[in-house]
């Protein structure tokens, strides 16, 4: 679990500001999240953590009257700049939900979705060779493929959230945005995901948001923590659960009132 | 704890912990009390109450060591609390072991007592124990209180512990060679000085469990060492 020094800064947001209407829900957070680690978002409910985790693709852009300010770059381009095409960015930047939200299509299509609507494939085969890639390194080929063809709806829980991440991982991104992506799911299923998550930050700079410690803990390199629109304390993962050195910090991840 | 959990059942079970501790403590340091008047009152009588009683440190310990297990395996606990539990497991083993040391000592001191051997030297005897009691009260009350500041100031007075018992080590040294008649009894004072310079470093261990869990962090720098008894010999002692 040791977070390694030499990794780069991939993102790094400074001054983030978010206001939905009159009400500010972030206020100028500064932060610099690492290429191939896991960095967990931790707070109460309504600290900004998730507002702040859809700041990276843009993903506020579609909520009404919420504005953001400061800036967001990823390896040194603004995300916010204009000349940045969104569809684009969120291909860069993948997004996992809480719920699992396949399309109403066939597992093969819903892999194949994203590929295709970005033409990453040239032919049938390449297109398979996507699909079944994807799905290999969501940890779900050996499930499905003998019925590729069958509804992603039809799906198990867990599984239905790994090919999620099989779908945002087929258009090549360089970065995974995971909102909570074990709370609607059962330990086995949770145990699978997150061993995924090991497995895939050897590529990719993931950014979790979790209301499980234990989860933060087990599967972060780093851990912010927010409290009421402001990143309170952010440090190894290590540090932050053994000895962090805010008290707010340590009232929260002890479960105590703060 | 200034900070209440939300959870009330994890305060209940974190102070229960700390009682233990205290129990546990008062314990050790009751037979160690016992074990160290031994020889000036010359009294083998409380000898086997003394260690009946160590069987009850050690089922106290193993219950100790049960709860933290259970409180580890049920509240997933964080930070201070995490460190509270472990730092309670490593404090109550030293104690258990520092209730064995005081057994010892009692099995010894009856031998002394039984040969009628009148002794000069229990004088820097009772100094070396009389001063580990006080170390050990003062660690036990530094973790009771948290106070890291306290439990350093007990880690420093194992220094004066350390020359007692090299100074003794060396009078007994030299009187065994000049009287060999009294070599049994005095190995076993030898031995009696060694379990409470052991008591003295097992109570400093303490004092960097209380700095542990109140900093997070052992204390930086290493110990002070006095204690030069296992480099003497015969031959050194002749020389000088």
């Amino acid at each position: 679990m040791s977070d390694n020094p030499q990794n780069k800064v991939k993102i790094e947001a400074r001054d983030v500001q978010v206001f939905y209407g009159e009400a500010q829900a972030l206020h100028g957070i500064d932060l610099d999240l690492n290429a191939n680690e896991v960095t967990a978002l931790i707070g109460p409910s309504g600290c900004g953590k998730s507002t702040f985790l859809r700041c990276i693709n843009r993903m506020n852009d579609v909520i009404d009257g919420c504005r953001v300010a400061g800036t967001i770059t990823i390896d040194g381009q603004d995300v916010y700049s204009p000349e940045i095409d969104v569809v684009e960015l969120r291909a860069r930047v993948g997004m996992v939900f809480q719920k699992p939200n396949p399309f109403p299509k066939s597992i093969y299509d819903n892999v194949a979705y994203g590929p295709r609507i970005h033409g990453l494939a040239q032919s049938r085969e390449q297109l398979d060779h996507i699909v079944e890639s994807s799905l290999k390194r969501a940890g779900l080929w050996a499930e499905v493929r003998d019925r590729l063809s069958a509804s992603g709806t039809s799906l198990s829980g867990g599984q239905q959230q790994r090919l999620c991440i099989a779908r945002a991982i087929a258009v090549s991104p360089d970065v995974v945005l995971m909102d909570e992506p074990c709370s609607a799911l059962d330990p086995i299923a949770t145990a699978v995901i997150e061993e995924l998550m090991e497995e895939l930050r050897k590529d990719y700079t993931i950014v979790i948001v979790t209301h499980s410690m234990q989860q933060a803990a087990r599967i972060s390199q780093r851990t912010a923590y927010f409290h009421l629109g402001n990143v309170v304390e952010h440090g190894a993962t290590q540090q932050i659960f053994t000895n962090p050195k805010n008290q707010q910090t340590e009232a929260y991840i002890s479960g105590k009132i703060g | 704890m200034e900070d209440q959990h939300i959870v009330t059942a994890f305060d209940r079970d974190l102070a229960e912990l700390n009682r233990m501790i205290a129990q546990l403590g008062g314990m050790a340091e009751q037979q160690l009390a016992t074990a160290t008047r031994l020889l000036d009152a010359r009294d083998p009588a409380p000898i086997d109450a003394l260690i009946a009683k160590d069987k009850e440190l050690d089922a106290l310990e193993f219950l100790l060591n049960e709860r933290a297990i259970e409180m580890i395996a049920i509240r997933s606990p964080m930070a201070t609390d995490l460190r509270r539990i472990i730092a309670a497991v490593k404090i109550a083993s030293v104690l258990e072991r520092i209730g064995d040391y005081a057994k010892n000592i009692a099995k010894r001191s009856r031998v002394i007592i039984a040969s009628e051997t009148n002794r000069s030297d229990s004088i820097s005897l009772t100094r070396m124990a009389s001063l580990v009691q006080q170390m050990l009260n003062q660690v036990l009350d530094a973790y009771a209180t948290s106070d890291a500041e306290s439990a350093i100031d007990v880690w420093d007075r194992d220094q004066e512990v350390d020359q007692l018992h090299t100074s003794m080590y060396r009078d007994l040294l030299q009187m065994i060679s000049a009287q060999s008649e009294v070599a049994e009894v005095s190995s076993h004072l030898l031995f009696i000085a060694k379990n409470i310079e052991r008591i003295g470093d097992h109570t400093t261990s303490i004092a960097e469990q209380v700095y542990f869990l109140v900093h997070g962090s052992l204390p930086s720098d290493d110990r002070p060492k006095a204690d030069d008894s296992s480099g003497t010999n015969l031959g050194s002692q002749k020389k000088r």
